[in-house]
């Protein structure tokens, strides 16, 4: 092959890029797994949970989240029947632990386990300058954490306050979907560890997946849906209230 | 107590610090200082000419730090330049990489190399030594300074000035933008955000060339131009009476709408925030300084009075300015997004984002600008004859 100094110059870079996706080598192979056969979201049911903070500690384990930062969380509600407007919300620790007595009487109670919406069209992704924020093709968001430059413009951007940055990677980080574990048919650690069911990891492009059915016969809800995210966390028995 | 109420568990720190506080003040220091020093060029003001060059200068040597903030800030610095080899087109962000490089490269050190080139070419001739390399150097090997010559690089140099105001226009109007556009934050999100950032740089902008003509006339001992000052102090009055005027109604149209942020911010305003944005930003960095400009404008004052006046006014102007840039940036952080609950910043001294940082780079444009100073004197009588000019140049200032 006959190449002048200039061409071997030219292809320099690109030879450099090429170099760099070779030692980044290749994703964790889920064979069996077909991207564009899925389009995930979950389904929190409101009155099922019991705030015991199994979820967040499961989460917290299987993902190797820094202590005081969280990838899900679970509120407390309470609702005063004189104050819908302002309610008195507690989350300790992320309701790691639990939660101790309510000081509150009266009003209703109740629990909120938040955590990333995985939203359609999500502001996190939009602002991020390098692309380092991305929505998968089955509907998961995603931080590259080889790609972030820490500008945090994405944990400004999420309503929701789903994001943060990892102090030891120095990186952008929040819920995942446990997209390690769905992508080889499990489910999420979260939802794993929920002992009365009130979270359902939903595949919203499998018709056979009990959510369609249940979105059919019930009234759910997203949360701020006024921000037109596309959120797809859907919330059974949302109190107007919930922030 | 540092949180009230309840905030998001991940929004109890601030994700953005005082050094994102310092990046807008900066570059709204260089938007202004640019549009003073075009309205020389384009719009024939002649008064302001003897801040033109100065002006010029300062808006490089705050350019030229102005990024350094946010590169402290990064988590990763040594990725920032993937902001430019792949950008992420819908990220306003990533946008405004190439509105700076473009203000950087294509309007402000072009249009200061045309307008010295004349200089450089005569000191790369008459001066010895070091300088004399480093004024080669910035010959870039055109040395033409005839006739014919200059008149094309006065033609060149009009053409980026008029390409250069709505560049510095987009230059900080962008700046913002990567606010107004945030949904997810009521303080931040609203069009009139870099209408606002536009103007308050414009009035900041000003102020700082003001000042610093005013210093270096004394430094030097030269008497200050009257007409000079007393033009930029009239186009300070008028830029800040829209500024004022456009936060005002920013304010009443919060107030009357009253939406769902309301309660929270208006509870922001009256507590934490009481005194930087009440007294500092609306008080003394506002109100103060209009009214002690009004006065110039309504009342014959002696010229010592005028120039203690624009001093005074020019300060707080700049003290002003910057309370609303930390209003901005960290008041938006304040609140929780669910507006149940308040946190609080509290700025660190010896650490990465903290205060001696921040007051470094607030300090560091001005031994830059020391250095410009010398090596491109702005001052009228070297324009001319730099040959008698040099001499003092380099020992009087």
């Amino acid at each position: 092959m006959n190449m002048s100094r200039r061409q071997v110059l030219l292809l320099l870079p690109a030879a450099a890029v090429a170099w760099e996706s070779i030692l980044a080598g290749t994703p964790e192979a889920s064979p069996n797994y077909k991207l564009t056969e899925h389009w995930w979201g979950m389904l929190v049911d409101i009155s099922k949970c019991i705030g015991c903070g199994n979820c967040v500690r499961a989460c917290a384990t299987e993902n190797n989240v820094p202590e005081g930062y969280f990838r899900t969380w679970v509120e407390r509600y309470h609702v005063s029947d004189f104050n819908q407007a302002e309610p008195v919300v507690d989350s300790p620790d992320g309701g790691k632990e639990g939660f101790p007595p309510m000081l509150e009487e009266g009003g209703k109670n109740f629990f909120v386990p938040k955590m990333c919406n995985h939203c359609a069209d999500s502001p996190c992704t939009q602002v991020c300058p390098v692309g380092a924020t991305f929505i998968s093709p089955d509907g998961v968001v995603l931080v590259d954490k080889q790609y972030c430059i820490g500008c945090r413009y994405c944990i400004q951007a999420c309503p929701y306050g789903c994001r943060f940055l990892n102090p030891k990677t120095e990186t952008a980080e929040k819920c995942t979907l446990c997209y390690h574990r769905i992508t080889k048919g499990l489910t999420t650690a979260c939802c794993e560890a929920c002992p009365t069911g009130a979270r359902q990891l939903a595949d919203l492009k499998n018709p056979s997946d009990p959510i369609h059915e249940f979105l059919r016969t019930h009234a759910v809800q997203v949360l701020k849906p006024h921000m037109a995210t596309g959120a797809k966390l859907y919330y059974n028995g949302l109190d107007g209230s919930v922030r | 107590m540092p949180v009230q109420g309840y905030m998001y568990p991940n929004e109890v720190e601030l994700a953005w610090s005082i050094l994102i506080v310092l990046y807008p003040f900066l570059t709204g220091l260089v938007a202004g200082a640019f549009i003073l020093a075009s309205l020389e060029r384009v719009f024939r003001v002649e008064a302001v000419k003897p801040t033109y060059r100065l002006a010029l200068l300062t808006a490089l040597a705050f350019l030229l730090v102005a990024p350094l903030p946010l590169q402290l800030h990064l988590g990763h610095p040594e990725r920032s330049f993937e902001m430019y080899l792949t950008p992420h087109r819908s990220s306003a962000m990533a946008m405004f990489g190439f509105v700076y490089l473009w203000y950087l490269m294509a309007v402000l050190v072009l249009e200061i190399w045309l307008d010295y080139r004349r200089d450089i070419v005569r000191l790369s001739q008459s001066a010895k030594g070091i300088p004399r390399l480093i004024y080669r150097a910035l010959t870039l090997g055109s040395t033409n300074i005839s006739e014919n010559a200059l008149r094309i690089d006065e033609r060149a140099s009009y053409i980026i000035t008029v390409i250069g105001i709505p560049s510095a226009f987009l230059l900080h109007g962008y700046v913002g933008f990567i606010f107004g556009s945030v949904k997810a934050n009521p303080w931040w999100s609203s069009p009139t955000m870099p209408v606002v950032f536009l103007f308050s740089a414009m009035v900041s902008g000003i102020a700082a060339v003001l000042l610093l003509y005013m210093f270096t006339s004394r430094v030097r001992g030269q008497a200050v131009d009257m007409n000079c000052v007393d033009t930029i102090a009239r186009y300070l009055f008028y830029a800040f009476l829209i500024d004022f005027g456009l936060e005002m109604l920013d304010l009443v149209h919060r107030i009357y709408e009253a939406d769902e942020s309301f309660r929270s911010l208006d509870f922001m305003v009256h507590t934490r925030l009481y005194l930087s944005q009440v007294v500092i930003q609306i008080y003394i960095g506002t109100l103060v300084p209009i009214g002690l400009l009004a006065l110039t404008q309504l009342l014959r004052l002696a010229e010592k009075v005028r120039k203690r006046i624009y001093a005074v006014a020019g300060a707080l102007t700049l003290v002003g300015i910057f309370a609303m840039r930390w209003n901005v940036v960290i008041g938006g952080q304040l609140f929780s997004k669910s507006f149940l609950g308040y946190t609080t910043y509290k700025v660190g001294f010896i650490t990465r984002e903290g205060l001696l940082t921040a007051s470094v780079l607030t300090l560091l444009p001005f031994p830059i600008l020391w250095a410009l100073v010398k090596l491109l004197p702005p001052w009228a009588e070297h324009e001319f004859m730099p040959e008698a000019g040099a001499a003092p140049a380099q020992g009087g200032d």
